[in-house]
């Protein structure tokens, strides 16, 4: 039933996504992200979901899994869109009451929602093709300068990366007491709001009691190994570019460089059309 | 009759690759009244196994037979099997949840939908059941050693009184002493409550200790099911699956090679002691 979210898990593979620096995904990510913000048109997703396509064909990763990340935020999909369709103004063409449906919102309810969609797609590739260890290095590696401002850079990247690391052991756990519970009658799944509310006391309990011990002994034991935070540290395996790295900054710069262009000179076929 | 479980598999939903079997047609028998064992190699499957039997993983095919009923049959009670077939989960301490002992033990037959008199004298039961004294019933069952820990838990699922007890490995992690008074618990709830008993474990000695029958699970099918007896006979073939039979029929399979002669096979250091002394005089 948990093992089912896949929405921030590592998908391993060998592929030449997953084995790129994690500097340059977490760059990507972030590049593709804003530029997911840069155009009002529906030409820049067709070129958007061309590119992340392209990729998604790369990492070598199932297409159907990738989708099945989109289930966990269904809902708020779901509900963006309709906010969007019955709240925002213009040509009428269906109303009850105070509810009212405009081409407009309709438009807007569809962008949103295409646009929430790719956004979860593009980050959750991010998180698909790099181990948690990676990309809190990379993170840590880009987030240097901010030393000089005295960030513990270090110390939340650590924490970071030990956080991600305990997302799937607690979610087994979870699916452990949540069965030891069933087993004694509990009931996970009917009633309403504040009687489901009351019935995951059971699950919760546990849960942290379970969260705080494996915190005390993972303290224990890196203090057993001498863990003294990140002054002097050096890495096993420290992050260098290598060439395909630097390819792929230049793919991401083409990208963002024909993104702009085209939606700049293709005319726009909405305001023909419309 | 109590349980039959009719060319059951289960295939596993790995999340990468393709999808796994975790049990392959498995036919099982369990009457009324039994002790039996399971034993096998970690991931052989035993705990799947066990978590079908009250329905908590639905097969993926075959069926399961609870006193003749079709588990999987939509207008079947499943809430009601859970009363009736209790599981206790690899290290169950860690499912304790309330502010005293006596609610945690009464969470269980509470869920049932007993009457509240029902619900204490239950909690009652099971608490003096497992050993734990009366002074306890308002202590934070978080403020108890593990092995008193692992007691409440077990108590929790016999206040539901259920007729099939499965425990999925009940000593892991508790000292000797520890160990041996579970077990006897155990084996008093066999004995006096004519509970059905399915007990997990990786410790032959318990096995050849306590059950009667045992069943041997290797890569989610049933390699031996019989008499503990005709199965710690296997020896080789146990080794080859990774298990072993107990230290003491090793011994004196050895013996046995050098040329003394013993009247049966020798599972237990008791046994071991009688044939011995039997051979010097």
């Amino acid at each position: 039933m948990i093992r089912d979210i896949t929405i921030g898990q590592y998908y391993p593979k060998e592929s030449g996504v997953h084995q790129l620096d994690p500097r340059v995904k977490l760059a990507g990510t972030f590049v593709y992200m804003i530029s997911m913000f840069c155009f009002h048109r529906f030409l820049g997703f067709l070129f958007v979901s061309l590119f992340l396509g392209w990729i998604i064909k790369k990492s070598e990763i199932p297409f159907s899994y990738i989708v099945k990340g989109l289930k966990p935020i269904l809902f708020l999909l779901v509900f963006t869109m309709v906010i969007n369709a019955l709240f925002v103004d213009g040509h009428i063409i269906w109303s009850w009451g105070i509810l009212k449906i405009s081409v407009e919102g309709i438009r807007k309810a569809v962008f949103m929602g295409i646009r929430l969609s790719l956004l979860v797609l593009g980050a959750s590739m991010m998180t698909f093709t790099t181990t948690p260890n990676h990309l809190t290095d990379g993170l840590e590696q880009m987030l240097k300068p901010l030393r000089k401002l005295h960030v513990p850079v270090h110390e939340i990247s650590m924490m970071m990366s030990i956080a991600l690391r305990f997302i799937p052991i607690l979610l087994e756990e979870t699916d452990k007491i949540m069965k030891a519970q069933m087993a004694r009658g509990a009931d996970f799944e009917t009633g309403g709001m504040i009687k489901r509310a009351k019935n995951m006391v059971p699950l919760l309990v546990p849960l942290f009691v379970s969260a705080f011990r494996r915190a005390n002994d993972l303290a224990m034991a890196m203090e057993a190994r001498c863990y003294r935070g990140g002054e002097g540290r050096t890495k096993m395996k420290p992050l260098r570019y290598q060439q395909a790295d630097y390819i792929a900054y230049g793919i991401l710069i083409g990208y963002i460089v024909i993104l702009m262009a085209g939606l700049r000179y293709i005319p726009n076929l909405w305001t023909i059309i419309g | 009759m109590l349980i039959i479980i009719d060319h059951l598999s289960y295939k596993y939903k790995d999340v990468v690759e393709k999808d796994e079997y975790a049990l392959r047609d498995i036919n099982l028998k369990i009457e009324d009244g039994e002790f039996v064992g399971l034993i096998g190699h970690t991931g052989s499957g035993k705990s799947t196994l066990m978590q079908h039997l009250n329905g908590l993983v639905k097969a993926t095919e075959g069926t399961i037979y609870y006193n003749g009923e079709d588990i999987y049959e939509s207008d079947f009670d499943m809430r009601a099997l859970r009363g009736k077939v209790g599981l206790v989960f690899q290290y169950p301490e860690y499912q304790l949840f309330e502010s005293t002992i006596f609610k945690d033990i009464s969470f269980g037959p509470k869920n049932l939908g007993l009457p509240q008199l029902e619900v204490d004298l239950r909690s009652y039961q099971a608490m003096k059941d497992v050993g734990l004294s009366e002074e306890l019933i308002d202590v934070s069952p978080f403020s108890l050693s593990g092995g008193q820990k692992r007691r409440v838990a077990i108590a929790g699922v016999l206040a539901m009184e259920p007729e099939v007890l499965i425990l999925d490995e009940p000593t892991a992690g508790l000292d000797p002493k520890g160990r041996e008074e579970i077990l006897h618990l155990i084996r008093r709830l066999h004995k006096e409550k004519k509970c059905t008993i399915i007990l997990v474990s990786h410790s032959m000695e318990d096995m050849a200790d306590y059950v009667q029958r045992l069943v041997v699970m290797h890569e989610g099918r049933i390699v031996l099911d019989g008499n503990k007896r005709d199965v710690f006979a296997h020896e080789e073939e146990l080794c080859m699956l990774g298990l072993a039979v107990p230290q003491v029929t090793t011994l004196t399979n050895q013996l046995r090679k050098k040329g003394y002669t013993f009247t049966k096979d020798i599972l237990t250091v008791a046994e071991a002691k009688e044939e011995l002394l039997l051979l010097f005089r």
